[in-house]
């Protein structure tokens, strides 16, 4: 049996054993996530980002959209009233990392593909004022000044070979060869706005607009 | 949900956790077992006279590891918890999501039934349904709309009267229900000059200021020989069945500046209306069409 002093006295093994408490909770708690079709398998429509709309992903990363925004709809009416169908796991297998947020200062975009029309999603971006008066949004008048080519898309092949690793590794569907050779080309002359655009025009349409 | 890819993981969960409150309930008995004897310490010493005795818990604080310990067992009896036990009751965060919705649906069907029954007229002279229309109203259409209906660029003003797709009630219900899609082409072909004698030709239709009259007559021959009178007809004045706007008018979704009537017909325009029946269903969709249908009437009474 260790006796009190032999653990106070030895850091090393205080370390390891703080540590294994400290861990206790995550073998149980997140562990077997990994190991369940429901979190680690994509529900039917959801397919892995195409190269344009995952360009336009690092772009909403990059700008930091999540702190405002969350990407998850609760299971609660006043949620779904508003939003659409709550949010489910296997939406969220191909993100890398995921983008649920935790503050909605906006509202959440979890479902807002489709919701507005790609004119909206410009005119807001360029100045939310224009369309919605009362907003606090900054304007992102900017991305439309450069090309993704020379930002976020500069090592889309190699981005699109990362995830499809992750991909094979849960066996689930991913990148062809040849999605990977056309992702510079599908990008072309686009701009970070319109990348932008395309990313959250898809976000959420796997369920549709249904509640 | 606990759909494991094997039943490993139902047994990994279920015997650790398990095994975790074995063990709190193990330490809990052998540490209540410390008695305190004058005299006796725990046998060492730090910092030359630092010493520790082996006193029990105070009796509130071990009930309260005893309490723990029964409610966690309590718990995963009635709850999910233990790998693929659903629990006794049977909960899920889904399901008690869709006993509120039901619940809420049981609720408001009544009233939402009492609407689909009447007329968008008569709906629109309801107060309490023009309440509730508004509050739909400023939950679905106002980011584009505007919060007062009165719209944005590019986002009709539904206040005017004025039309794209028609106003009376079924039409307003058709519009919002299954959307509509814009569908001016590009012209960029026909070449800046007579992009911009058409332009002049558009923009004299409703008097407007600075126009050249030499541009006007030109632009004028280039409107009706082209394929402006397919969509805007001959007289300029639109046809509501494939939304092409009334030019004659002085209501202008785009702006009426030269500059901005040039970039329309250059680029032409291919805004959207999202479509909403999926997602409202008939008893929402019926209100916001009696909101909007009293808005182009002067605003609810």
């Amino acid at each position: 049996m260790i006796k009190h002093e032999q653990i106070e006295k030895n850091v090393g093994l205080l370390f390891i054993l703080t540590l294994f408490v400290i861990l206790w909770g995550g073998l149980l708690e997140i562990v077997p996530l990994f190991f369940q079709k429901s979190t680690t398998e994509p529900i039917k429509g959801v397919e892995p980002y195409s190269a344009v709309r995952l360009a336009g992903r690092d772009v909403y990363i990059r700008e930091g959209c999540y702190n405002c925004h969350s990407q998850m709809i609760r299971p609660f009416r006043a949620e779904t009233e508003r939003y659409g169908h709550y949010s489910v796991a296997g939406e969220s297998v191909y993100d890398h990392p995921f983008q649920w947020g935790s503050k909605r200062t906006g509202p959440d975009l979890a479902r807002v593909g489709g919701r507005y029309s790609d004119e909206w999603q410009l005119a807001h971006l360029m100045n939310p004022r224009d369309v919605v008066p009362e907003s606090n949004m900054p304007a992102f008048a900017f991305l439309a000044n450069t090309k993704a080519k020379d930002t976020v898309a500069i090592d889309i092949e190699e981005k699109m070979k990362v995830l499809r690793g992750f991909a094979n590794a849960r066996k689930i569907p991913t990148y062809s060869d040849a999605d990977i050779k056309g992702a510079r080309a599908a990008i072309g002359d686009m701009t970070e706005m319109e990348v932008l655009i395309a990313y959250l025009q898809g976000l959420g349409t796997a369920l549709g607009t249904m509640k | 949900m606990s759909d494991f890819v094997n039943d490993f993981w139902n047994m990994y969960v279920i015997v650790i956790v398990l095994a975790s409150i074995l063990a709190c309930a193990v330490l809990l008995i052998v540490q209540g077992k410390a008695t305190f004897t004058p005299g006796k310490t725990m046998g060492h010493v730090w910092d030359e006279t630092l010493e520790e005795y082996n006193n029990p818990m105070p009796k509130w604080w071990s009930w309260l590891f005893v309490i723990t310990v029964v409610f966690s067992l309590g718990y995963l009896v009635l709850f999910p918890g233990l790998g693929k036990f659903p629990g006794m009751l049977k909960w899920s965060a889904v399901g008690q999501y869709e006993q509120e919705v039901q619940k809420m649906d049981a609720t408001v069907k009544p009233l939402f039934d009492k609407y689909l029954a009447m007329d968008i007229p008569a709906v629109a002279n309801d107060k309490l349904a023009m309440e509730m229309g508004k509050r739909l109203f400023l939950t679905y259409c106002m980011q584009c709309h505007g919060a007062d209906g009165r719209g944005a660029k590019g986002f009709p003003n539904l206040t005017d009267g004025d039309w794209l797709y028609g106003g009376t009630p079924e039409k307003i219900k058709e519009t919002i229900a299954g959307g509509r899609q814009g569908a001016m082409p590009s012209h960029e072909a026909l070449g800046a000059e007579t992009i911009k004698d058409l332009a002049n030709y558009v923009r004299s239709l409703s008097a407007q200021s600075n126009v050249d009259v030499a541009r006007v007559e030109r632009g004028k021959e280039a409107f009706l020989n082209g394929d402006c009178i397919a969509c805007h007809t001959p007289e300029a004045t639109g046809n509501q069945d494939v939304g092409a706007p009334n030019l004659t008018d002085k209501i202008w979704l785009y702006g009426s500046s030269e500059a901005t009537v040039v970039e329309t017909i250059t680029k032409g325009r291919q805004n959207k209306m999202p479509a909403w029946h999926e997602f409202l269903g008939d008893g929402k969709i019926h209100l916001l069409t009696a909101y909007v249908y009293s808005l182009s009437q002067g605003g609810s009474k």
